[in-house]
């Protein structure tokens, strides 16, 4: 299994490709990719830089055009597809089928993988990418059970590639227009989800509380150790009570499937996290080299080290981590 | 301007969906919308069930009837179902997943797309136009504005125009998990939810903590807390190119909305303002509503 780790700058690339990750994926510095965060990707001469210490160290380097074009900017999109070609990437992350096709008919040498944005759960949705793009690796929602993970890897010739660690969407990617809703920014639309402009953090009768485009997200206690206002993560109530209704703070930890992954015959783990720092690039990209390398070694002693997990959870949000929707009593 | 009405989205007993129906059947409607598109476990009917009463439906209506199908298809027994219903035969189809849409163009079958479906500029219309698509409901966080670009985008690139749908009333769908939230709620596993989405016939409504209404829970989807409703934007949802006006199924007071749009297509006078949201149509954030934005 391949592992597929984020970039959001220099640095983070070559932590990674330090740390001895197989492909390394990045956005340009626009709203074309589902990161376009203040401050975050690469300029040109970065990934200029980046782009020969991969071939250097022979590894793999995967850029994602995955947001969906507007009809008023198409320009961009177009131009991000003929910047990668001529790049040489990898492999082009994609979700808009405009995207797709234009990437199809302008470079058909270009590997094409369907971004999660793509929101393909089944084997047909699968087909219609595959037999109309092309699409040679397709990275599924964070929706699925490991035993309904392995039934789409049965329904489909399309390589499977699923996230393995990081920030845990509770809704299916590129079906959520919550932050939108809130905010008038969009995944989808703007490659952002609850925009850090929109956050507002304030003191409150003493209690800390954090705000969306006004809306209360939630309130802590002193004790309380207080999140990023993640829309879908705060406290609400619902039928009088209030609770974490939609997720609580928590991280995709999946380092205890890695055996089930590899049975299943999927052919790539990814680390989600563009956003976040190189030195937790650096540490998540390690441990989990480390745990596909003893796998590897001998797969059937393969145990998860008290080190791998504490590294992991330390970089988790709230220091919590969850098999997600791969376990199905998460559901 | 036709008028549609979308499928029922929340849970309802059988004899509720049977009178819904009956009393739709009624009134003055252009396309009727049936199926289940949020959770194949509903199953007060199965999918003959659905197929029997739609053809109940078209007996009793002029109203062009389509079996819209599951928008979030996770197991196999799901993408079976879904085949099973683009296999049907008889009626037309709105595809809410590309596993519709594989399905429908394999069969070379025309077909509606969903508000599901993300296709969001007139280049990736043109796509799916080209796989058999003839209806479109754009995404429902698109704005009115965004929607005629799309459709000009089309006849710049010489595609012929679909059918434009905009959801026009009712709580917006917003977004699809694994998670039930409704059994989350009840403190139930999703295994054994025991339906109890049936014990609210319009979802659950989801507040902050100072009581601001934000969302509505219902199964696995989340939908806006506040109706969004477009009759006060009637001139501008022609201007933008709207063919077809959704309105979404709430378990009261259908007969009225569909009444009350039907008065203003035919040239009534569309009310000054509307309770509930239209910020989307207006490029804001959902939520809003243009008075509030301060747009009029």
């Amino acid at each position: 299994m391949q592992l597929v780790c984020p970039a959001g700058s220099l640095p983070a690339l070559k932590a990674a490709v330090r740390q001895g990750a197989d492909a390394i994926y990045v956005g340009f510095k626009d709203d074309t990719n589902a990161r376009h965060f203040a401050g975050l990707n690469l300029t040109d001469k970065q990934l200029g830089e980046g782009v020969d210490l991969i071939r250097q160290n022979n590894r793999k380097l995967y850029i994602a055009v995955n947001t969906y074009a507007q009809p008023d900017g198409w320009e961009r999109w177009q131009r991000a597809v003929d910047q990668a070609a001529a790049m040489g990437v990898d492999a082009l992350i994609a979700a808009d089928p405009a995207v797709l096709a234009y990437a199809t008919k302008a470079h058909p040498d270009l590997n094409l993988h369907l971004s999660v944005q793509g929101s393909a759960t089944n084997g047909p949705a699968l087909s219609f990418y595959q037999q109309r793009y092309n699409i040679k690796r397709a990275v599924l929602p964070r929706v699925l059970s490991l035993a309904q993970v392995k039934q789409v890897a049965e329904s489909t010739t399309v390589p499977i590639e699923v996230f393995a660690f990081g920030s845990l969407c509770i809704m299916a990617e590129g079906r959520c227009h919550l932050s939108s809703y809130l905010t008038g920014e969009s995944p989808n639309l703007c490659g952002v989800c609850s925009p850090a402009k929109a956050v507002r953090w304030s003191n409150e009768d003493g209690k800390l509380s954090s705000r969306l485009n006004d809306v209360l997200i939630d309130r802590y206690e002193e004790d309380e150790s207080a999140g990023y206002p993640t829309l879908c993560k705060g406290r609400f109530i619902v039928n009088g009570k209030r609770f974490h209704a939609l997720e609580e703070p928590t991280s995709l930890d999946t380092m205890d499937l890695i055996p089930e992954l590899k049975k299943i015959g999927v052919s790539a783990v990814k680390i989600e996290g563009r956003q976040r720092s190189p030195a937790y690039t650096e540490q998540v990209t390690r441990a989990w080299r480390e745990a596909l390398d003893s796998y590897k070694r001998n797969p059937e002693q393969f145990r998860v080290q008290d080190s791998w997990r504490q590294t992991l959870a330390g970089l988790s949000e709230g220091s919590q981590t969850t098999l997600g929707a791969y376990h199905r009593a998460w559901q | 301007m036709k008028l549609s009405l979308g499928p029922i989205l929340f849970f309802w007993p059988r004899d509720q969906v049977t009178r819904f129906y009956a009393d739709m059947a009624e009134l003055p409607l252009d396309i009727v919308y049936m199926g289940e598109t949020v959770c194949a476990k509903r199953r007060e009917f199965n999918l003959d069930g659905w197929i029997g009463l739609a053809r109940e439906m078209r007996e009793a209506t002029k109203a062009q009837i389509v079996l819209s199908g599951l928008t979030l298809l996770e197991a196999n027994s799901e993408v079976s179902s879904l085949k099973r219903l683009c296999d049907n035969g008889d009626f037309m189809v709105e595809a809410n997943d590309m596993a519709a849409v594989q399905f429908l163009s394999e069969r070379k079958l025309p077909f509606a797309g969903g508000p599901a479906l993300n296709i969001y500029s007139g280049r990736a219309l043109a796509e799916f136009i080209d796989s058999g698509l003839v209806r479109w409901s754009p995404p429902v966080e698109c704005a009115g504005s965004m929607i005629k670009t799309t459709i000009e985008q089309l006849d710049e690139l010489g595609v012929k125009r679909p059918e434009v749908e905009v959801f026009a009333y009712g709580h917006l769908p917003l977004a699809y998990s694994a998670r039930c939230f409704t059994a989350r709620a009840e403190n139930r596993p999703k295994d054994e939810c025991e339906f109890c989405c049936i014990n609210y016939e319009e979802g659950i409504p989801l507040a902050s903590q100072e009581g601001q209404s934000l969302f509505t829970i219902n199964g696995i989807q989340t939908m806006s807390a506040e109706i969004n409703n477009l009759l006060a934007d009637y001139q501008s949802l022609k201007d933008h190119g709207a063919d077809i006006a959704r309105l979404s199924p709430r378990a009261k007071g259908m007969t009225e909305v569909v009444q009350a749009w039907d008065k203003v297509r035919n040239g009534g006078q569309p009310p000054l303002a509307v309770q509930g949201c239209n910020g989307y149509w207006h490029g804001r954030p959902g939520m809003m509503s243009a008075e509030e934005a301060g747009l009029c």
